[in-house]
Parts: structure tokens; sequence; C-alpha cells
């Protein structure tokens, strides 16, 4: 359905700038500012009760305070991020701490990551895509702490799938030999969600 | 019903009607041959593409209930927006227009899971909340309802007049109006955005356990959403979805 179709009197304002067309995948178009989306209300959670866990199929769980966790080497990155309702924002900074650091020394089968967070929220992943230097515990955004509204205290970052994959107000990582939808992937949402694939919906 | 993988296809709906709401607003009626069906509050993708194969994609959501045959989008035109000139302004009569749906399972109500049912809206994202008032209407359901809705001013409410008659006609649904810029003389709605006082007045108590929608602009729904765990309410049943002036 729909192959070859045309929007009638429809140009196009192709606001990309020079060289980022390649940059931005199919279905999505370039924004300046932050958009904000998450289902519920934004969570606050002081951070002296902030914790961040390892858990499920591991040898031995293991557990961060704030304090502990931001005692961890960050690292900073730069990439472009890419949302399912179709915009993508590019040259985002960011500082985090890698998930490899947070799995050093972590013995486990598993195949697959539950992230969970405040509020409830979850999302899967499969192991492999968020070790590597793939995904991080994103702290700080632009150079400031990151904003409750955009996931803080902090959230994860993965940046080559769609963002609803960088679970906000994350809370940790449960490692699982099987993998398990998460929020967004049991309401029609796909469950890998490559945005270079356009994986947006069950079937795409 | 994760596991039963239903492709969502693009499908070329006809505009068989195009309705000015508001200056900025339009209200898109679109006949689509093989809709299966929606459920109040989801939205649907947008395709256009034009001679040369670019394409740009946007979300719209729709605001007919699942009863009506037709789907309804409410289009608002953003001086800068890719899209949303072309839809309020470009588009017409007998036009095809390409779209997949429905998306969407979070912020969407049947009127099976009962209430009483807050919505608080702000500008265009009245759409998904009047797709569920039309929704309950067309169910005979007596579930009562608030609406709280934000506009700048009477001119810019947009589903005015049908708000209004609903509200006339039916003894359970209440619609609560502010206008943040400019009110009409004698006006005695409320006339600044919503804030906790306001949801304090408005909502529901906490102990009757409403379950809350919120859309519109992101600083209206994180309001919103912060002041109603504030005043108590369980925050799983306050769903939200935003529009951002993100291009359109």
């Amino acid at each position: 359905m729909g192959r070859g179709f045309i929007s009638r009197g429809f140009r196009g304002r192709r606001r990309e700038p020079e060289g980022a067309s390649e940059r931005v995948p199919p279905g999505q178009y370039l924004v300046d500012g932050f958009p904000v989306l998450s289902a519920g209300p934004t969570p606050r959670t002081s951070l002296s009760e902030w914790r961040f866990s390892i858990e499920g199929e591991v040898d031995e769980p293991k557990t961060w305070s704030w304090e502990e966790f931001r005692a961890l080497p960050s690292e900073e990155i730069t990439r472009d991020l890419h949302c399912v309702t179709k915009w993508s924002k590019l040259d985002t900074t960011w500082e985090g701490v890698s998930v490899d650091t947070l799995l050093e020394g972590v013995e486990t089968a598993a195949g697959y990551v539950l992230a969970f967070s405040d509020g409830g929220y979850t999302t899967n992943l499969p192991l492999e895509e968020v070790t590597g230097r793939q995904a991080w515990i994103a702290h700080t955004y632009d150079g400031e702490p990151l904003a409750p509204e955009h996931g803080g205290p902090a959230r994860l970052l993965v940046p080559h799938l769609y963002l609803w994959k960088s679970a906000k107000w994350v809370r940790g990582l449960r490692l699982l030999n099987q993998d398990e939808p998460g929020f967004w992937e049991s309401l029609g949402y796909h469950n890998h969600g490559d945005p270079w694939r356009e994986q947006r919906y069950w079937g795409d | 019903m994760a596991g039963t993988v239903r492709r969502l296809t693009w499908q070329i709906g006809e505009v068989v009607e195009t309705s000015p709401q508001t200056p900025r607003t339009k209200s898109l009626f679109l006949e689509v041959p093989e809709w299966r069906g929606h459920r109040a509050g989801q939205h649907v993708d947008v395709r256009l593409t034009a001679e040369d194969g670019y394409q740009a994609e946007r979300s719209y959501s729709i605001a007919s209930a699942p009863e009506n045959g037709q789907v309804e989008l409410v289009v608002e035109r953003l001086d800068d927006g890719e899209v949303s000139p072309y839809l309020a302004d470009e588009l017409r009569d007998g036009d095809g227009l390409e779209l997949r749906g429905p998306i969407g399972g979070w912020f969407a109500w049947d009127a099976e899971e009962g209430g009483p049912l807050l919505l608080v809206a702000g500008g265009s994202g009245i759409a998904p909340l009047m797709a569920m008032v039309r929704h309950r209407k067309a169910a005979g359901s007596d579930i009562p309802v608030r609406l709280l809705y934000s506009s700048r001013s009477y001119g810019e409410i947009i589903f005015r007049q049908e708000l209004e008659t609903l509200a006339a006609d039916d003894g359970t649904i209440e619609v609560i109006q502010t206008l943040t810029r400019f009110q009409p003389e004698g006006w005695h709605g409320y006339d600044r955005r919503i804030d906790e006082k306001m949801l304090r007045e408005v909502a529901y108590p906490p102990e009757e356990h409403p379950l809350a929608f919120v859309c519109g602009p992101t600083p209206l729904v994180e309001t919103v959403a912060t002041a109603l765990v504030e005043l108590g309410h369980d925050p799983t049943r306050v769903k939200t979805e935003r529009f951002g002036p993100t291009g359109g």
C-alpha cells in the first residue's frame, strides 16, 4: 500500500543543514530544542535515596549510592539522538558512566537486559547492545546536571537505538537469560528499535 | 498482546472534509478504507511524499470517537513547520493522505475502564481527549468527567461549541475553561495558566481515584502531572502526552 503515492502539492522544506542528511534516519526530522516525552509524571527521587543496581542473572548483585556512582570514571559522549516520535537532534553532549564500567567483574550468562526506572518504566535490550561502549548511565547533559524532565538524576543513554530505549530515571539493569518486553515494547513499539531500519512498531 | 505482530501498513485516506476550528487549527476528516478501528486517545503517523521522493512524517492524535466511521485529525499550523502548513493550508477535499495507525496503547481510554475521568488539555492537546469524551457519549457511559482546558483566548478554544453543548446536555460532564492571555468582557472562567491551586479546586479528590489524562505542551504537562502527584494522586493513574512545537 502507498508505494508510489505522491502528496499533491507537497514540496517539503528540507531543513537539514549541508551534510546532515546522511545523519538523519528515514522518517525523522531535525530539531534544535530538546523535546520532552514520557508516559506519566516526572519522578523526583532525592539523591540520598537514589541507588543503582545490577541484578538478575549475575554471580553477585551490585549496588551503588549516588556518591559511589559519581565516583566511577565518567566519559564524555557526543552522539545524535533519534526519537520514535520523529525528531532527531545532532551532536548532543553528555557525560556518563559506561555500562562496561558498571558490568566490570560481573559474571553472567545472560543475553538480555531489562532496564528499570523510578515510576515503573522498563525497556529491554540485548546485552551485546549495551556493552562495547554503546551505552552509558548519563548524569550530565550539555555541561549541566541532567534535569528531571530529561531523566535526571541519571538516565540510560543508548544513542544507536530510538530514544525510548534510553530509559529516563534509570535505577538499574536486570540481566536476563530470556528477552522480556519492556513498557513500550509491550504496547506496540518495536522490540529492537533501530532508527536506521525504521523499527518503530511491531512488525516494522 | 505481545507476540501477535500485526504490521502497521501505510494506507491512503481520502480527505472528505476540512473544517477550520480556530485561526490556527483545522480539523481534517478522512475516509480510510481499511481502517481497523482505534481506541480513544491513540494517534496516527502521517507521511507526505514530494514528487522527487522526499518524505516527511509526523504524528497526529485522533479526535474522532472509535464509533465514528471517519478519522478526524486536528492540525495546528506551526509557522516554521514543514508538515502542518501543508495539512492546514494546501490539503483539500478529495486529496489523498498517507497514514498508518492506530498507534499508542498507553494514552488510551475505553469506557469499560471506568473513572472518574480527569482530562486536562492545553491548546491542540484537546484532540485525543475529545476522542475520549466523544467515545464516552457514543458508548452511553455516565462515568463522571471533568475536563480542564487551557487556551490562550476565547477564539482559540478548539471544539468550543461541541464542548458547551456536551456540558449543557449531560450533567455528568463538567468543562472548565481557563484563558491564559486574553479574556472576553465578562469572562467568568479562570484567567491564568493551570497551577496546583486550580487543580486542587477542579480535580476529583485523590480518594476518588480518578484516571487522569493530560495532553498539551511540555510545560503544561510537567506542571499538571507534578501537581497531581503532589496533591496525592496515584502516579500510575496519571497518563501524559506532550505536544511540542518541534517542527510540526
